[in-house]
């Protein structure tokens, strides 16, 4: 039986879907079978970010409306041949995720995946509901930022009360904060929010810093997910909170700032 | 003035600035969470009616609902002024 991975945040642009591709890639590496699902309608993203968008013939939207089957719609990556990629619908209906709807194509991919990972859009609304509504863990993904802190900490409440694990009164779903565009250098100079800084605001154990890094443009440039460049310290991050999500203990990386070598400092880098 | 100075004259770390201003307001509010849609405007009531008596800014009155076994206990702090600001 699979489990239901949200990837979520409330303010837009913060690295949801460059997250969802990373870790749903990452879990694909380590072996498992992995299903990976765009929410957001009407600003289908996941597909341009896996590199497969040329793939994409029926979305999400047609298959709960039965004009197909899941596995029809099902895009398989051209990397890995467990990792599967469910593209969101292009729809301006705003109405065509409905829960019924939802939630028979998530039970159908948890009888057959690992992890299911939902691609949250940005926001409160009906899209990033439903996309955390079935979840059994959520990574909140949090800029070092005012308003991104304060916005997580809402969708952090509202997960809390409107999911159906909340709704059911058991045990809630399980929470992790995963820092991205982090700057060590910008936290030196008293600038940015620190690690611990966001820690004792939102109080809930972090999962990953993900370092900000040229790279992942480069990356979503070349429909590569990041965490493929094993080059780049954002995918070695990203590794590294993949590890910990299948329960593995990992130092954090990329938390201080670079040591410049003298000749770098001399003639600049 | 020395060379000294002008690094110690650097404004604060707004970063500092931006954590106290989380931290109060993330606990203000996770305090409403779940509490009755009616909350903030009670407490807006609540502080119209302490103006007509003395002149206190908007932040004087907190309100916060807390659990205590079963029971919703509805806190309800008024910082007053010094009293020769009454009127
Ligand atoms: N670690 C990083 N370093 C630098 N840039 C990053 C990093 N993570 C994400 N970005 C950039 O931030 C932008 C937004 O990323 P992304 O699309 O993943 O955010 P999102 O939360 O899914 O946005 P939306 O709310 O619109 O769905 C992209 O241009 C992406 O390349
Ligand atoms: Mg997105």
């Amino acid at each position: 039986m699979a489990e239901i991975i949200v990837v979520t945040s409330g303010k837009g642009g913060v690295g949801k879907t460059t997250t969802s591709a990373s870790i749903a890639t990452g879990l694909a590496q380590r072996g498992k079978r992995v299903a990976v699902v765009d929410f957001d309608v009407g600003l289908r993203n996941l597909d341009l970010i896996m590199g497969c968008e040329r793939r994409v013939v029926y979305d999400f939207v047609n298959v709960i409306q039965g004009e197909c089957t899941l596995k029809q719609a099902l895009i398989k990556d051209k990397r890995h041949e467990n990792l599967f990629i469910l593209a969101a619908s292009q729809t301006r209906d705003k109405d065509a995720l409905t829960v019924e709807g939802v939630e028979k194509v998530l039970d159908e991919l948890k009888s057959d995946f690992d992890f299911v990972v939902c691609d949250s859009p940005a926001g409160i609304e009906r899209g990033a509901h439903l996309a955390m509504y079935f979840a059994d863990r959520a990574i909140v993904v949090v800029n070092p930022e005012v308003s991104s802190v304060r916005d997580s900490d809402r969708v952090l409440g509202i997960m809390a009360s409107k999911s159906k694990r909340a709704e059911q009164g058991g045990e809630g779903i399980v929470e992790h904060l995963l820092v991205t565009r982090y700057s060590p250098k910008r936290v030196a100079e008293g600038d940015m929010l620190s690690i611990a800084d966001i820690e004792e605001i939102l109080g809930l154990p972090i999962l990953g810093i993900i370092p900000e890094s040229e790279l992942v443009l480069q990356s979503s440039n070349a429909g590569v997910p990041v965490i493929l460049d094993d080059k780049a310290p954002a995918g070695q991050a990203y590794a590294d909170a993949v590890a910990r999500l299948l329960g593995e203990e990992r130092p954090m990386r990329f938390v201080e700032v670079e040591k410049q070598g003298l000749i770098k400092r001399l003639f600049g880098g | 003035m020395g060379l000294m100075d002008l690094f110690r004259k650097r404004k604060p770390a707004s970063a500092a600035v931006a954590k106290e201003r989380l931290l109060i307001l993330v606990a203000q509010e996770r305090a409403q969470r779940g509490g009755p849609d009616y909350l903030p405007l009670m407490q807006r009531e609540i502080l119209e009616v302490i103006r007509k008596y003395v002149q206190i800014n908007n932040e004087d009155v907190q309100v916060r609902l807390d659990k205590d076994g079963d029971q919703d206990v509805l806190e309800l702090n008024v910082v007053l002024p010094d009293s020769d600001t009454e009127r």
